[in-house]
């Protein structure tokens, strides 16, 4: 069986962020760089599949700058085969339309069987990318899953809805699934597993070979929202803190009457 | 400007959202029908054109059946907009039909600023300005950012459509909500914990404040998902929804999907190290300090 994943690297949300001097985009220095959450779920799902069906082959998918091997390494650590780097300086840039588009050319001859992306990144949040490629390759596609099942060929799968119902869901293989948080327990690289992720197969292939479509739009600004007035922001020493807190509480609220 | 708008129901029940794309069409000043794979014993409550599709025949989950329904509909009446909420049946419907008609796609929207859609990135620490380059757009309304001002009023006039569109998808039915559980949303006081409290022997800091203030204790999605607690207090859209007297959220970092379930409390204190937390935006009071320093400091102040 074959099996694909596709990951992104995103900075830590809980980085200082800057805007960059043109200001379509977030100042790229100076920050720290993970997996996205969404993408580890899809990683332990892709890994979970290839342990389960015999004979699996998994290829991690991710387009960037050099820095996202360090991202695809802890895929590889987590149990993928191979890494397949689209070199990409400009990635930030690219729109969800692009991105699926690159995906679905490297795809598009390669019969993989199950397709495994996150079902957002952090940074962009459109939910685009994993269905979006899903319908350029025409296979089946299930999006914002929380339970995932395979067995003879066959997905089936708990989509989640608003207030925690859920939507079971079912297809046959090839077919797309794209990965919410809660999916599973992502595993943590152990250290043998790191020092074997080293010697994995890491291909490296270019845009130009891959990219045959026109964005659809483009980030013209970004910016820090306006804070909302009237909010106060204490900062101090702790006990002070909770001494202004208790103040404000016992003039503002009820509840320590 | 022509809206094309798609309303959503969910076990027979026409979903108020649907009313924020009407909204959404008014700030712009668009023209708008309206497009419901529903029923017509849940009719919405709209002046114009509702092609409506029977959920009883295509499910009321079936993106291939869906897609090819609006499609129909998008061929006819040729919108410059294709409106959805950004919700588990719009953010899976949109991008099909975005890339069948090869039209951007912006997700999410916030607001529109000068023509300009707006929408959160960076889990809403910042936003972004869109110029879309394509002839038709699709587009995803962030819950809750487009209210109409009156209560929807209006009949539609119901024009069916229909497709006998194989799929390869088949929709088995709803599973509820896990059952059991508090609920939340007596709670006059809640004291939640986030990813911040990074480990879970540090739940019972926020069980004292919750105690020392005579309330209950909660958690974002991400301490349910580490089983730090159970699913049962996770406030949040796919949790509960809860308005106390007051919320405290300690270490959490404010993310739309939270705020969902907890922005009608009447007051909010955040606990966050940092100060551009997307919670400081709707909070009443940030304290900028480490949880773990502060909770234990306050519950023993509150208990002195
Ligand atoms: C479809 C969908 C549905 C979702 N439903 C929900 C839902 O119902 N409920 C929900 O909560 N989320 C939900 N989410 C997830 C949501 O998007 C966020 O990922 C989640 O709310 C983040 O939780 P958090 O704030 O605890 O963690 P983080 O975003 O990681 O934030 C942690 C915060 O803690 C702060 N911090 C760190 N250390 C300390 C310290 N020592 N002291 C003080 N502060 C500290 C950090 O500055 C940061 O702000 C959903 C997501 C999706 C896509």
């Amino acid at each position: 069986m074959k099996i694909l994943v596709c990951i992104k690297q995103v900075p830590d949300m809980e980085s200082k962020f800057k805007i960059a001097d043109d200001a379509t985009w977030y100042d790229s220095k100076d920050l720290a760089w993970r997996m996205n959450e969404y993408d580890e779920y899809a990683v332990e799902q892709a890994v979970q599949l290839r342990t389960q069906v015999e004979d699996s082959d998994l290829t991690v998918l991710c387009i960037g700058p050099q820095r996202v091997q360090e991202t695809m390494k802890k895929a590889l650590a987590m149990g993928c085969d191979r890494g397949v780097h689209i070199d990409d300086d400009n990635s930030f840039q690219k729109d969800p339309f692009e991105i699926a588009s690159m995906i679905a050319e490297f795809a598009k001859d390669k019969s993989f069987d199950m397709i495994f992306t996150g079902m957002q990144s952090q940074d962009r949040g459109s939910a685009q990318v994993g269905l979006m490629a899903g319908e350029m390759l025409s296979l089946p596609s299930i999006s914002t899953v929380v339970d995932f099942t395979f067995e003879d060929g066959k997905v089936t799968a708990k989509r989640e809805l608003e207030g925690g119902i859920k939507a079971k869901v079912s297809c046959s293989a090839p077919a797309l699934v794209t990965c919410q948080l809660g999916l599973n327990t992502p595993r943590y690289p152990t250290l043998p597993n790191i020092m074997k992720a080293k010697r994995k197969e890491l291909l490296t292939l270019s845009v130009a070979d891959l990219l045959k479509v026109d964005s659809t739009q483009e980030t013209t600004k970004i910016y820090f929202p306006e804070k909302r007035s009237g909010g106060l922001v204490l900062e101090g020493a702790a006990g002070d803190l909770a001494d202004k807190l208790i103040q404000i509480l016992k003039e503002n609220t009820g509840v320590l009457a | 400007m022509k809206a094309l708008l798609v309303a959503e129901n969910r076990d027979g029940k026409l979903l108020a959202s649907s009313y924020e794309l009407v909204a959404f069409a008014q700030q712009l000043g668009a023209d708008s029908s309206m497009f419901l794979v529903g029923s017509e014993n849940a009719l919405p409550q709209y002046d114009g054109t509702l092609y409506l599709a029977d959920s009883g025949k295509h499910s009321e989950y079936n993106p291939a059946v869906h897609k090819q329904l609006l499609l129909e509909v998008i061929a006819k009446e040729q919108p410059d907009l294709v409106v959805f909420s950004h919700s588990s049946y719009g953010w899976d419907l949109a991008p099909r039909v975005a890339v069948a008609l090869g039209a951007a796609q912006v997700s999410e929207v916030v607001e529109v600023v000068e023509g300009a859609m707006v929408v959160p990135t960076c889990n809403a620490k910042l936003r972004r300005q869109i110029n879309v380059k394509t002839g038709k757009t699709v587009v995803s309304l962030q819950s809750g950012a487009f209210c109409l001002s009156e209560d929807p009023s209006g009949t539609p006039i119901v024009e069916k459509i229909d497709t006998e569109t194989a799929s390869q998808i088949v929709f088995e039915g709803y599973e509820e909500a896990e059952a059991g559980g508090v609920d939340l949303s007596k709670a006059e006081v809640i004291v939640s914990a986030g990813r911040g409290i990074g480990k879970p022997e540090n739940m019972p800091i926020i069980e004292g404040l919750a105690k020392a203030l005579k309330g209950e204790y909660g958690a974002s999605r991400p301490v349910v998902d580490s089983d730090w607690v159970d699913h049962g207090r996770q406030v949040g859209s796919t949790g509960q929804t809860v308005s106390p007297k007051l919320y405290v959220a300690c270490g959490i970092s404010g993310a739309i999907q939270h705020l969902a379930g907890m922005k009608k409390s009447e007051y909010i204190v955040a606990i966050n190290t940092d100060k551009d937390a997307p919670i400081g935006e709707i909070a009443d009071v940030l304290i900028v300090a480490d949880l773990k320093e502060f909770v234990p400091l306050m519950t023993a102040k509150l208990l002195a």
